[in-house]
């Protein structure tokens, strides 16, 4: 546990500037999402790390627009790396969270954790704690674009054949906030069969990325097949960096594309 | 405001997956896979996904039914289990106890299910058991 977060946190509370704030409890060796609200019970706070660094990451940004809905003129504190900070900035421009009423607290990713997550910027703006770490290469899209265009739909496409469609990788994102899914769309996916149509499924999925990918990797966590998400939504990323010059989560000011050809 | 998070064990099969529920003012509004679970390791299926969808929802049986001439109708539970009773000993009398199968629950404890399969085996008179995790 950060000792420098809780005090920080301690602060927020004790000052009355927050509701509560949303983080990670330590609870019989589990670690579990929290919004704490009570400066006693900042002691079993935890910041993620079971066996190895950030294994224990949720979706609290997700958790955060759940409370927020229900109490939109209180203010939260929620714990971001630098991925989640990316998310809040989406998210404050989707208007999903009001950026006056949400307080990040920020700490910092080890090397270790940004190597494997191959992360563009392993650290928030707003860092109380944590290294203020180095950009770290992903080599996974790069292995991939080597393969050549077809061995490389087939690579997929054998992926994709895997799919149970548990639905884990859409409703563990914090960025997947819509009313009515496309995935749950009959005309565009048919139901009763598993894999889900194939590459259809997971190819809208990553389109409905552009824009929202924030590359927090919580989808391949939660995907009980393996399947590389990361990876695919990554070179999502680097088409909309290529071709829209749009790096998503970077500024409270760029436009989304989809805010753009939507609008 | 009161937004508690309940760790707990995914009441579908008897994998028994690690799952966190989400409470918000005494309701039920989500449901995550515990990443500290050895178990499951932070994956669910998609019945775990959708635990807190069934809790409070409408279509939930709350009070037992009857069906009469294609109807189902609410009922008490002495009229549905005198009901129950009759047909089952009809359909044991007139086709024999393998005309008969019971189907277990894993949302039922274990006694529970233990009672299931020893009411089958020693009252109706058949081996005719399975159970919902069998998918």
């Amino acid at each position: 546990m950060s000792q420098k977060i809780k005090e920080y946190v301690q602060g927020l509370l004790s000052e009355g500037k927050i509701k509560g704030f949303l983080g990670l409890r330590e609870e019989h060796g589990h670690i579990l999402p929290h919004l704490f609200c009570d400066v006693q019970k900042l002691e079993h706070m935890s910041m993620g790390d079971k066996g190895g660094p950030g294994d224990a990451r949720y979706p609290l940004n997700q958790l955060l627009i759940r409370v927020a809905r229900e109490y939109p003129d209180d203010t939260f504190a929620v714990l971001v790396r630098g991925c989640d900070e990316r998310g809040l900035r989406e998210l404050f421009k989707w208007e999903q969270l009001s950026e006056e009423r949400v307080i990040p607290v920020g700490i910092g990713c080890p090397d270790e954790l940004a190597k494997a997550c191959g992360c563009e910027k392993p650290f928030p703006d707003c860092l109380i704690d944590g290294p203020q770490g180095e950009r770290a290469e992903s080599e996974k899209v790069a292995r991939i674009d080597g393969m050549g265009l077809e061995a490389r739909l087939e690579f997929w496409v054998t992926e994709f054949d895997r799919c149970i469609k548990c639905f884990g990788c859409r409703n563990v994102c914090p960025m997947c906030f819509c009313n009515e899914c496309s995935l749950e769309e009959e005309s565009l996916v048919g139901t009763g069969e598993i894999p889900p149509d194939n590459p259809t499924f997971h190819l809208v999925r990553a389109v409905h990325m552009v824009g929202r990918c924030i590359d927090c990797g919580l989808c391949e966590e939660a995907c009980p097949a393996d399947i590389p998400l990361r990876t695919l939504y990554k070179k999502v990323a680097e088409i909309v960096g290529e071709e829209l010059g749009y790096r998503t989560g970077y500024t409270l000011e760029e436009k989304s594309p989809f805010t753009i050809i939507g609008g | 405001m009161e937004f508690k998070t309940v760790l707990t064990t995914c009441p579908y099969c008897g994998c028994g997956c690690g799952m966190v529920l989400e409470v918000l003012d005494g309701r039920l509004v989500g449901t995550l896979p515990s990443k500290t679970s050895p178990v499951n390791e932070g994956k669910l299926c998609v019945k775990g996904w959708t635990v807190h969808e069934f809790v409070a929802s409408p279509q939930r049986l709350i009070k037992p039914m009857v069906r009469e001439d294609d109807i189902l109708e609410e009922s008490s539970w002495d009229e549905a289990l005198e009901t129950a009773a009759r047909r089952l000993r009809e359909i044991k009398e007139t086709h024999g106890p393998d005309s008969i199968a019971m189907f277990a629950s894993a949302k039922c404890t274990n006694e529970e299910n233990y009672l299931l399969q020893r009411f089958s085996r020693a009252a109706i008179g058949t081996n005719n058991v399975d159970h919902c995790a069998r998918l």
